[in-house]
């Protein structure tokens, strides 16, 4: 046993652990405790839930709302939606009953006192697009996390959660999970009923525009660590839809957002002559992907490719029409608020550049690729389906279940789920809780157990970065550089450019093939041999060094999945210069990857899409 | 960019580091006043500064991308239920935008087990709490197994 392993370990007892407390996770304990009134629902966070995950900054849309009550839309109009923007490749049956639900979480967040707009004509939430409403949301994360404290038994937050326990008494059966306290350095063991992993996705696994000081401003926040894919990859729960990274158009540098723009204030996009772009690439682009072109709306990533393929003709920059629709002052006050309720870096490029768009037509900027799966895209863990109408494929347990039993999942843990944003996330964490209660009530007395064995072992290895340091340091004169460690940042630098440069990333824009696949692979490989001489020189390193763990494992599936697909089906996401076009006759499926932590192999194969045929 | 705390304010209470969703945000122990340790992986969300009771953390731009001279101040009023922002421009132009935060009291959502208990065999079915009535409508929809199908659409 090594020096930092003698910390002190403290066990939790939980029916129903949850694993991030952001919007799937506060969701998946509100439910938790309705269903479960006699259940302990222990939710362990990395930050602190007032203000942690992606909406720790606040929102100003709530993305994904049907309006039922007043007919605007009906759950499989969502589902046709998401399936066109995300060319055909969704789950539907998780789609529709993300769908089917969501209403009643916003009127639950209208409720607890989320500032929602009215229209001041029909007394209806004011509209930003089809399927978006628009919020006050500076304190949505502190509102939604009220009601999640409310109903746990514990929150704990500051302990960072590295790998998930198996049982001892039954194979591919989840028993809990195992973290450290970033404050206090105690090792903490979960032992629970049922668990669902609501972590978030994954920023920093290409490397981002800014590499200084900016670089935390990436788009999706810096802390989403990838921890939503690592934790079931580790235990071998299928994986699917890892290749459908996704890429933003957004205001140059600050990524602030442009849906209130195109939706709401009705801006547009022209290039650098002050020509609209996009028909110019009708013809290639259809070249490429067949009808999905004519679909409406025009699907994220071709847009994207249309704005590519202009920057790449030599007329960029590309730039927001701002300067007719900010002569409105509430066209102007909703320009600003929108980025003071979500993107306040923005506000602050704009004020430090003397960018006032009431004068000056704004660039936009392509971001770096990021995994996720509840924006415009949707990789995630393979689930079991709803029960009443799920195909026999995608049903083998409780709704939300993963391969692995008592494994549930919500939010960017969730695969093929796309367009799920922020009220979508709660909701199927809602589903995901509920599911995990009536779990644990069948269980009876046949409980999972932990193996002291394995989370002894576990233990060491959470510390030894401690102590690689510890031991390291005293070769060294002073700095950085070492010949026995690397420091969390040098790995993540380390990730950051092979993934940019091998499978898809901006320096190459975002093509990729099977030879640099096969390159990327290797460096891989090495990198994860590597991050056995990481070193932290105290908790908070140590905390970068898991999440930089979690980060390599998620890339690597990245990889594995995007050499799998052989063709390139969201042009402006990615490109197998390879495989350039999109091919229905091969790849109308999933792809799904399984990895064995012990030989270290993935296995990769095609699952079915099933959609809804009227 | 990331935040910065001014010496002459900050009394080292502590609110910034628990509340960081980085947890970039340290007490000095040499000053016993906090400051971001890693300013690189900050992501200028405003939680530290909004929580600050001594106005002393602010911002100043990601040196890489944004030129001195601006600032975007916050004042975050939980007892009235506003978010007040001022935003001064490089070349000294500003503005002002004050927005709701929050339409109840704080600390006044009710906890999922002060509803009344759903019947034992409502956990078998497909609605979630407070359904169908949260809906706003009858009832909840379903889709039958037909009608999901594989093929092209």
């Amino acid at each position: 046993m090594g020096l930092f392993s003698r910390r002190k370990t403290v066990f939790v007892d939980a029916d129903i652990l949850v694993i991030g407390g952001g919007f799937g996770g506060c969701g998946a304990t509100y439910e938790s405790r309705y269903w479960g009134r006699d259940k302990k629902v222990v939710v362990v966070e990395k930050a602190n839930i007032e203000r942690s995950g992606a909406v720790a900054q606040g929102l100003y849309a709530i993305n994904c709302y049907m309006g039922m009550q007043w007919d605007e839309n009906q759950p499989e109009d969502h589902v046709r939606y998401a399936r066109n923007d995300l060319m055909g490749l969704v789950r539907e049956d998780l789609a529709y009953d993300i769908a089917r639900h969501v209403d009643s979480t916003v009127h639950k967040f209208e409720e607890w006192g989320l500032p929602i707009m009215k229209d001041p004509e029909t007394g209806r939430y004011l509209r930003e697009g089809k399927w978006q409403i628009m919020i006050h949301g500076e304190s949505y994360k502190p509102i939604v996390a009220e009601a999640a404290r409310k109903a746990a038994t514990k929150v704990y937050n500051r302990i960072m959660v590295t790998h998930l326990l198996m049982d001892k008494t039954k194979p591919n059966r989840v028993a809990g999970a195992v973290g450290f306290n970033v404050r206090s350095g105690d090792f903490y063991v979960f032992r629970a009923k049922a668990v669902i992993v609501a972590a978030g996705g994954a920023s920093h696994i290409f490397k981002p525009h800014s590499v200084g000081e900016g670089m935390g401003r990436t788009w999706y926040a810096p802390w989403s660590s990838a921890s939503a894919y690592a934790l079931p990859i580790q235990v071998g729960a299928k994986m699917t839809q890892m290749e459908n990274r996704i890429v933003l158009t957004r205001f140059k540098d600050g990524y602030g957002p442009v849906g209130a723009y195109f939706l709401h204030l009705k801006t547009t996009t022209e290039n650098a002559y002050g020509e609209n772009y996009e028909p110019t690439w009708y013809d290639s682009i259809k070249e490429m992907v067949g009808d999905y072109v004519d679909h409406q709306p025009v699907p994220t990533c071709l847009r994207n490719h249309a704005f590519l393929q202009e920057i790449k003709a030599g007329r960029g920059p590309i730039r927001m029409v701002t300067k007719e629709a900010f002569k409105d002052p509430h066209k102007e006050q909703v320009g600003w608020e929108n980025f003071l309720g979500m993107t306040i870096s923005q506000a602050v490029v704009w004020a430090s550049q003397n960018i006032d768009p009431k004068e000056t037509n704004p660039e936009l900027v392509m971001s770096e690729p990021y995994v996720m799966g509840s924006h415009a895209t949707c990789s995630g863990a393979w689930a079991s389906g709803p029960e009443d109408y799920a195909p026999d494929e995608y049903q083998w347990g409780y709704n939300r279940m993963m391969t692995v039993e008592g494994l549930f999942g919500a939010g960017d843990t969730i695969g093929g789920t796309a367009h799920k944003f922020s009220s979508g996330s709660f909701t199927e964490g809602r589903i995901a809780g509920k599911a995990a209660v009536r779990y644990v009530n069948d269980l009876g007395n046949d409980q999972p157990q932990v193996d002291e064995t394995e989370y002894e072992n576990l233990k060491t290895m959470v510390y030894q970065p401690m102590e690689t340091y510890q031991v390291g340091r005293n070769e060294i004169v002073a700095g950085t550089v070492s010949p026995s460690y690397l420091l969390p940042i040098h790995g993540l630098q380390r990730l950051e450019k092979i993934m940019d440069e091998y499978v898809g990333g901006t320096s190459t824009n975002y093509l990729t093939n099977e030879p640099m696949l096969t390159r990327g692979l290797e460096l891989l490989t090495m990198l994860k041999e590597d991050l056995d001489h990481l070193g932290a020189e105290d908790l908070h390193q140590l905390m970068r060094a898991w999440e930089l763990q979690h980060r390599v494992l998620t890339a690597e599936c990245v990889t594995q999945h995007t050499m799998f697909r052989t063709e390139t089906r969201w042009p402006g996401y990615y490109y197998r210069a390879d495989h350039p076009k999109l091919d229905d006759t091969d790849w109308h499926c999933f792809t799904l990857s399984r990895y064995d932590g012990q030989s270290g192999k993935w296995e990769l194969e095609k699952a079915p899409v099933y959609h809804i045929i009227d | 960019m990331p935040t910065f705390v001014y010496m002459t304010s900050c009394d080292g209470c502590g609110h910034c580091v628990d509340i960081c969703p980085s947890d970039i945000m340290h007490i000095d122990t040499t000053y016993r006043r906090a400051y971001n340790i890693e300013p690189n992986m900050c992501w200028e969300c405003y939680a530290c500064v909004k929580a600050c009771p001594q106005n002393a953390i602010d911002i100043r731009g990601y040196a890489d991308f944004a030129p001195l001279g601006h600032s975007v101040r916050v004042l975050r009023e939980e007892e009235k239920g506003t978010v007040s922002w001022k935003i001064k421009f490089r070349d000294g132009r500003e503005k002002n935008f004050v927005s709701p935060i929050r339409t109840t009291p704080w600390g006044s959502i009710k906890s999922p087990s002060d509803y009344q208990a759903p019947s034992p065999d409502a956990i078998n079915g497909q609605e979630l709490a407070h359904e169908p009535e949260a809906l706003h409508i009858d009832k909840l929809p379903a889709l039958t197994p037909d009608r999901l199908k594989q093929g092209l659409v």
